[in-house]
Parts: C-alpha cells; sequence; structure tokens
C-alpha cells in the first residue's frame, strides 16, 4: 500500500500540478516531453505499445481500469510505462473516476476496459461525461478482428452502444495506425467543447506487430472550432448590455471548462452585473462576492430564480438550457434578450432562442465583449432588488431542537472544516442538492458531480479520480446519499489500496430521499420502493474495508467527528444520521415558472 | 415533512410579462413567431468510411429529426460519400438538424438546397400485366421504361421528382401493384451554385456554413 501511495503523490508535488492554468501552454508541455523522451524511449513493436506511446506522447500521467482478456495486451504494454494505472473495483468506477480527474484537472481522464461487460460497464460513466461535457478517453478491448459479428465471448458491438453517448468512437482495425487513432481520440476529448471519446481496441490488432509510431495528437481536419465570435455582434451584444436596466450573467459549465472564470469575473465585477450560475457552472464565480446569485433552477436559491426571471438582458455564456435550469421553456426570462456565448453552435438558439448569438470561446468571447463595453449598465435599482431578493428568500433554515441533525447543517460544518480550495465530489438526490446550496464555492474545478445524466453512484469513484487529479494540499470530500454510496461503495477497497486521502459523508436518511420527497408531493406519500427498513452501518463497512469509519447522530458530534475524518490520513467515512424528513427547497416543479418555486410543499 | 424556508409565497411575487413559444423564442405581443414545418433538402458530404451512415441515422432517431428520406452514394472524390437528406421541421428544427449533422467529426460540409434544386428519385413498380399495352402507355406518360416482363407481371422503372413518382404510382394503381421499391431522393443544386462541398484550405471557421449570425447560399 505505502509503495504505490507514495508514487501516488510524486506528481502532485512536482511544480507543475496538472490544474487549469497549464491548459494554454499544454501542447507546448506535451511537445517538450515528447522530445525528451524520444531520445529514450524504444521503438514500439505492437499495437498495444503504439497505443500506450500515444497516451505517453500526450503527457498522460494516470489511467484508471479493470483487466480482462481482450485488453490484455494494452495491459502488458502499460506494464512497461510510466502511466500509473489505478486498478478500479468496477469499469463503472473507472469511468467517473476519469471524469472526475477531466474535471478537476482539465485534461482527459483515461479509463480502460475489457470488451463485452467491461465496456458495458462503462457506458454509465461515458454518458455521464456526455451529458456534461467532461473531457475523457475510453480504451475498451475487443474480440480479434476475424470474430467480430459472429457473437463470439464477451463480444458487444461497442461503438454502436456508445455512438450515441461519445463525441466521437473508432473501430480501430490496423496495427499500423492504432497508435494514431488513440491520439486523435485523445485530441478530440479535449479540443472545442470536450466530451469522451472511445477507441475500440481488437484483440488480435494490439497484439500484432507493428513499428509505426503513433502520429501527434491532432484532431482531423473535418473537426473545426471557431475561437472568436463575430465582431459585429459582440459589438451589438455590447451596445445592448450598455443599455440595459437589468442585466444579469448566467455562467454555465463551459466557463470552468474554457478557463473563463477569470474573465467573467473581471466583467461582472467591472460592469456590476448580478451573477447566477448553473449547477455545472458552480465555482466560476465565487459565491461569498455580493454580486453572486448563486445557482437558479429547479433546486437553485430563489434570488438565483427571481433574477433570472425579471432580467431584461440576460448573457448566458457556456450554457446549454437544460430544463432543470430553464423550467418550462414559456416562463425562462421572458422579458429578456438573450445572449448566448457558446463554442458549440449547435448549442445555441437550441432551447432558448438567441438574440445575439456569440459562437466562440468563453474566455475569448468574454474579452471580446470586455474590450467592446463603452460604459456600464445604469442598474443601480435592480442591483438593490437583487440584494432585497438575496434577504427575502434567504436559504436560512431551522435546525429544531426535537428533530434529527439537519442536513444542511452537516455541509456547512465541513465547509467550515475544509480550505477554500477543497474539492466536493456528489451522489444523486437531496444530499447533492444540498451540497449545491449550504457549501460556499469560490473557485472552479472543486466542483464536481453529475449534473446532466443524474447518476447516482458517482460521488465515491468521482471522488478517486479527483483525489489523484488535485494538489495535495486540497481537501477532497464526498457528501453521499446513502443509497448513492451503496451503489458503487466498493470503491472503498481502491482507496484504501491507494491510501486515497478522501472523507466520505454519507447524509444517511435511511431513504432513497428524492424519491421520497417526491412521492410526498405528488404521489400522496405513497412511499414505492423508497424506504429501506434496514441499512448497513457505514462505518462498521468502511472498517472492514480499512478505512476509517465514524458515526454521527447528534448536533454536538458533527464539528469534532468532521475534523477528526478530516485529519485522517486516508479514506474516512461518516455515517451522518440526519433527519429522514428533511425536505429540499426552494423547488421549482419539473417544467414549472421559475419565478413561483415553491419554500414549502404546501406551494407546490 | 420538514426543511421549508422563509420568504413570500408565489402569489405574492411580482410576475414578468413576457413568455415564450415552446421553441424559446420570446413572444413579441405584436407578432406572434409562429413556425409551421416545411419540407427541405439537406446535403451532406461526409467521409467514405464504415459507420457514418449509421451515425447520421442514429441522430436523427435519437433527436427525433422528422426524416422523409435519406440516399447515400460515392461522389467525384473516393474519399467522400454525399447524404442527401429530406426533413421536414420547422426552422429552428432545421437549424438544428444542420448544425448536428456539422458536429459528427466525419462530416466535412453541410448545406440546405435551395427550392430550384435538381431532386430526383427512382421507383421500380411491379404491376399485374394482364393489359400490356395500357401498362406500356401510363409507363409511356411518365417517361417510365419497362424493365422486365413476364405473363403475369411488368416492372416499370420511373425516375423523377418524388411527386411524379407518387402520381405514376397512383396511375399504376388500376392494373393492380404487385410491389414498389423507391431509392428515396438524392439532389444538386443548379449551376454554379455549390451543394455541400469541402471548404477550401483558407476558408476559416468563420465562414462555417452552418453559422447562423452570417448570411450564406443555404439560409433561404
Ligand atoms: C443510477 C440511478 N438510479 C436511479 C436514480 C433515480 N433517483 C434520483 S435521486 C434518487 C434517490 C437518491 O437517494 P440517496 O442516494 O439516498 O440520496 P438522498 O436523496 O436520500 O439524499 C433516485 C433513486 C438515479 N438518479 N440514478
Amino acid at each position: 500500500m505505502s509503495e504505490r501511495a507514495s508514487s501516488i503523490t510524486s506528481p502532485t508535488e512536482t511544480d507543475d500540478p496538472p490544474t487549469g492554468e497549464q491548459h494554454a501552454d499544454e501542447s507546448a508541455t506535451t511537445q517538450d516531453s515528447r522530445a525528451e523522451s524520444d531520445t529514450e524511449q524504444e521503438p514500439v513493436t505492437t499495437g498495444a505499445q503504439s497505443v500506450i506511446r500515444a497516451l505517453e506522447n500526450a503527457g498522460v500521467e494516470y489511467a484508471f481500469g479493470v483487466q480482462g482478456g481482450a485488453i490484455m495486451p494494452v495491459y502488458d504494454a502499460l506494464y512497461d510505462s510510466d502511466i500509473y494505472h489505478v486498478t478500479m473495483a468496477h469499469e463503472q468506477g473507472a469511468a467517473h473516476a476519469a471524469d472526475a480527474y477531466g474535471i478537476v484537472s482539465g485534461e482527459p481522464g483515461i479509463c480502460l476496459a475489457t470488451s463485452g461487460p467491461g465496456a458495458t460497464n462503462l457506458v454509465t460513466g461515458i454518458a455521464d461525461a456526455d451529458m456534461d461535457s467532461d473531457p475523457m478517453l475510453a480504451l475498451t478491448g475487443q474480440v480479434p478482428r476475424e470474430f467480430v459479428g459472429n457473437d463470439a465471448f464477451q463480444e458487444t458491438d461497442t461503438t454502436g452502444v456508445t455512438t450515441p453517448i461519445t463525441k466521437d468512437n473508432t473501430f480501430s482495425d490496423d496495427p499500423d495506425t492504432v497508435g494514431s487513432d488513440v491520439s486523435e481520440a485523445f485530441a478530440l476529448a479535449r479540443e472545442g467543447r470536450p466530451g469522451p471519446t472511445l477507441v475500440d481496441l481488437p484483440k488480435d490488432v494490439t497484439k500484432a506487430d507493428t513499428d509505426h509510431e503513433p502520429d501527434d495528437p491532432k484532431v482531423p481536419d473535418t473537426y473545426e472550432v471557431q475561437e472568436r465570435a463575430d465582431p459585429e455582434i459582440v459589438e451589438q451584444a455590447a451596445r445592448r448590455i450598455e443599455n440595459s436596466s437589468k442585466p444579469a450573467l448566467l455562467l454555465g459549465g463551459g466557463v470552468i471548462k474554457g478557463e473563463a472564470s477569470e474573465a467573467c469575473r473581471e466583467f461582472a465585477i467591472e460592469h456590476e452585473i448580478p451573477v447566477i450560475t448553473t449547477m455545472p457552472g458552480i465555482g466560476s464565480f465565487p459565491e461569498d462576492h455580493e454580486l453572486s446569485m448563486e445557482m437558479a433552477g429547479m433546486h437553485g436559491t430563489g434570488y438565483a430564480n427571481m433574477a433570472v426571471t425579471h432580467c431584461d438582458t440576460l448573457i448566458g455564456i457556456g450554457t446549454r438550457f437544460d430544463d432543470r435550469l430553464t423550467g418550462g421553456i414559456e416562463t425562462f426570462a421572458p422579458d429578456a434578450e438573450l445572449i448566448h456565448v457558446d463554442i458549440d453552435p449547435a448549442e445555441i438558439s437550441k432551447n432558448i432562442h438567441a438574440d445575439y448569438p456569440l459562437i466562440g470561446d468563453a474566455e475569448t468571447v468574454v474579452t471580446q465583449l470586455a474590450e467592446e463595453m463603452e460604459t456600464s449598465p445604469q442598474a443601480t435599482k435592480w442591483r438593490a432588488q437583487c440584494q432585497q431578493w438575496k434577504s427575502d428568500y434567504s436559504m436560512a433554515y431551522a435546525a429544531p431542537e426535537d428533530r434529527p441533525v439537519q442536513p444542511e447543517f452537516v455541509v456547512e460544518a465541513l465547509d467550515e472544516a475544509t480550505s477554500d480550495r477543497a474539492v466536493v465530489t456528489t451522489g444523486v438526490g437531496q444530499h447533492q442538492m444540498w451540497a449545491c446550496q449550504y457549501w460556499t464555492y469560490t473557485e472552479p474545478r472543486t466542483w464536481v458531480s453529475s449534473h446532466g445524466l443524474g447518476t447516482m453512484g458517482y460521488g465515491l469513484p468521482s471522488a478517486i479520480g479527483a483525489r489523484i487529479a488535485a494538489d495535495d494540499d486540497q481537501e477532497v470530500v464526498c457528501i453521499d446519499g446513502d443509497g448513492s454510496f451503496l451503489m458503487t461503495l466498493q470503491g472503498l477497497s481502491v482507496a484504501v489500496r491507494e491510501n486515497l486521502d478522501i472523507t466520505v459523508v454519507v447524509l444517511n436518511n435511511e431513504y432513497i430521499g428524492m424519491v421520497r420527497q417526491w412521492q410526498d408531493a405528488f404521489f400522496e406519500g405513497r412511499h414505492a420502493a423508497s424506504e429501506y427498513n434496514w441499512m448497513p452501518e457505514f462505518d462498521k463497512l468502511a472498517e472492514a474495508f480499512g478505512a476509517q469509519g465514524f458515526r454521527i447522530d447528534e448536533y454536538d458530534e458533527v464539528a469534532d467527528t468532521i475534523e477528526a475524518a478530516i485529519d485522517y490520513d486516508g479514506p474516512s467515512v461518516i455515517d451522518a444520521h440526519i433527519d429522514p424528513q428533511a425536505n429540499v427547497y426552494p423547488m421549482v416543479p419539473s417544467g414549472g415558472d421559475n419565478g413561483q418555486f415553491a419554500l414549502a410543499e404546501d406551494q407546490l | 415533512m420538514s426543511g421549508g424556508l422563509d420568504g413570500p409565497a408565489p402569489e405574492e411575487r411580482p410576475t414578468p410579462k413576457g413568455r415564450r413559444t415552446a421553441q424559446g423564442i420570446r413572444v413579441d405581443p405584436e407578432v406572434e413567431a409562429q413556425h409551421d414545418p416545411r419540407r427541405t433538402v439537406i446535403s451532406a458530404l461526409v467521409e467514405h468510411e464504415p459507420g457514418v451512415l449509421s451515425d447520421v441515422s442514429g441522430l436523427f432517431s435519437r433527436r427525433q429529426f422528422n426524416i422523409e428520406s435519406l440516399t447515400v452514394g460515392p461522389t467525384e472524390d473516393e474519399d467522400r460519400a454525399r447524404i442527401t437528406l429530406v426533413v421536414e421541421e420547422p426552422d429552428p428544427g432545421i437549424e438544428q438538424i444542420k448544425k448536428q449533422l456539422r458536429k459528427l467529426v466525419p462530416v466535412v460540409s453541410v448545406q440546405e438546397l435551395e427550392p430550384d434544386a435538381m431532386r430526383r428519385e427512382l421507383a421500380l413498380v411491379k404491376v399485374n400485366a394482364m393489359r400490356p399495352d395500357r401498362v406500356a402507355a401510363v409507363a409511356d406518360m411518365f417517361d417510365g421504361k419497362t424493365v422486365d416482363a413476364t405473363p403475369e407481371t411488368a416492372t416499370i422503372e420511373i425516375t423523377g421528382s418524388d411527386q411524379k413518382i407518387d402520381s405514376a404510382i397512383e396511375a399504376f394503381g388500376q392494373f393492380g401493384i404487385r410491389e414498389i421499391s423507391r431509392t428515396g431522393t438524392t439532389a444538386l443544386a443548379r449551376g454554379m451554385t455549390d451543394t455541400a462541398r469541402e471548404a477550401p484550405p483558407e476558408e476559416s471557421a468563420q465562414n462555417e456554413p452552418t453559422q447562423p449570425q452570417q448570411p450564406h447560399a443555404d439560409d433561404d
């Protein structure tokens, strides 16, 4: 355990942490390291070696995966490589870990699996990365070419299955080009709008002899990305913002992926424009800033939803206007002219019509807009209104003495006990919403969650990937639900084996709580398949895996237990028994009007 | 139940006056934006490689785009194939189709054709041959060619617009139709207008045909 643990920490100890700031120089760095290593690298002799060489050339340091028949030649080549492989307990976990690695580092996370069940186990994680545009490269083994189509042992049409959930995928059928296929897939995963790519590797292709070194990671000629927006529309948009009396910025996940957080902050502060975020946009703007309205949408803050509903100019950056954000389209920002900045032309006017379509890289376009602005909008009254809403719809929650511990209290205590750069990962459900609402995010790439797909079980494996990508001084906390944790807790074996410093806090309500809340609101309280009448003791379970276990039942245990768990150097699990009846508010029911969010069940 | 928050109830809050259509377009109280479906032809130049056709058809089924026909075949460049799609959607849907198609990595270029573009379809119509002379007369009317004749059946080949083929099939109906096979529409733009063609190297992404803010030949 300790041997491997030291190799885990070494790359993060170098003065070159794989953080987002490095993004822009990355190609240069990659070039350098390749030039350097060219002299020492042995020439490739097999397809599998060419695959691994392609990863090395791209600057890959880590990979997550599970062995198996059809991928064995690739693993055999990996055995000689400096790439550190984290052996996962389940391929779904490998995909989520790679996805989280991509979110935190900004560089594609790599996952590997064998053919058939290995590949299908990756599917949930690939779909998750696709929905959230996270950079990721999946390498799957496949049966030898002569068996393809014969229903051979562990044969699944992996490219067929993953076509709708990848940015691009390839069935690699030639040992001489297999390495270049991997290089290209890596480049495609990170360029433009990021996303998951997959290369399917038939076993005879990876086993075959070849002396073909892979090409440099480069997107194909047919792939074009527009960086700068049309200057005429930039000009019109700037005039519109200047003349607006109720402007609002809506920052999405694209702001973080495009490294535009800094530019957006400067723009907002310079022109004093209130800032709303989407859920993937959390961390793009400091939530403790007075201009921050925090997250809008289904469980967004009341003030964010009021601001988005009443603004007259909405500057949406790197957002795809998902239905959890917009609620009913008819009532979404109905008075607002929309300035929409996105790198993907297909997002423009897909859900909400863009009056000012600005196609381009978020940072570039925000800089263009900033340069074009001559004055700031006159919006004193609007800003005062936004502040008023912040106090009218404060997120202050009740913590009655006669009820069990409230979940919000636990989330706030965790935030208190950790640094500003701590990384939070979650499962899906009520706990995820409390983690959005009651943790104050101030830095990009510190919020790691399953947004678009809403995958229960995302929390622990993503904490593993986040831990490996994060700097040593960043704590990694997984705020999980009991139901979500049960889906992937085998990952604890990995966290213990790799001695990863992760704190899992299970907000244990002994329900799959979000479903229970909806049943109470919309199905007359009929708790079909949402109640557990028996629950494992997660602290003891953790101990059985070799992790440190803790338990919280009372308010006065919260702070000390959290401190002990955070201090523990290795994986720890707190089984936090919270109020089973606690509900998440505000809430906009599906398809509802954001401005009419409910503050309690009787308003639904 | 617990966990409610304080604050003005929904009915106590101000509400905005505006509204959007289901297509996300702000409703101008003066002119309510209406978008009826229209039928149009989209041509896509793609890499000539396995899997592209399934990528394209998968995209249409997954995004619920309404597709009337899809044809594919080689082009003057052996590395390229052309896919011709007849679709029926409101304008925002047609824009989405073009943009989503362009996003597929093996798709090189996408263009919506002008209404005057040349559109052709081929059909084979097999009818009962009880009255061969009458069958031949109807075939003549539609510039059809008899490609197979037996004592029981006659098979006629017809090319033309899909409307022409529809009318021919209707006319053959009197003899009793045994089987029909149609290819779907293929199309090219007229004269010097390009259909969907590779951008010359000096053209940057700024001149992307799928970019909505720049008027281009495909915006009709
Ligand atoms: C893989 C998966 N299956 C089912 C769901 C549907 N679902 C959404 S939230 C939820 C309840 C989650 O329960 P838990 O993890 O205990 O979190 P809680 O809501 O209690 O905080 C369920 C079942 C889902 N999102 N993902």
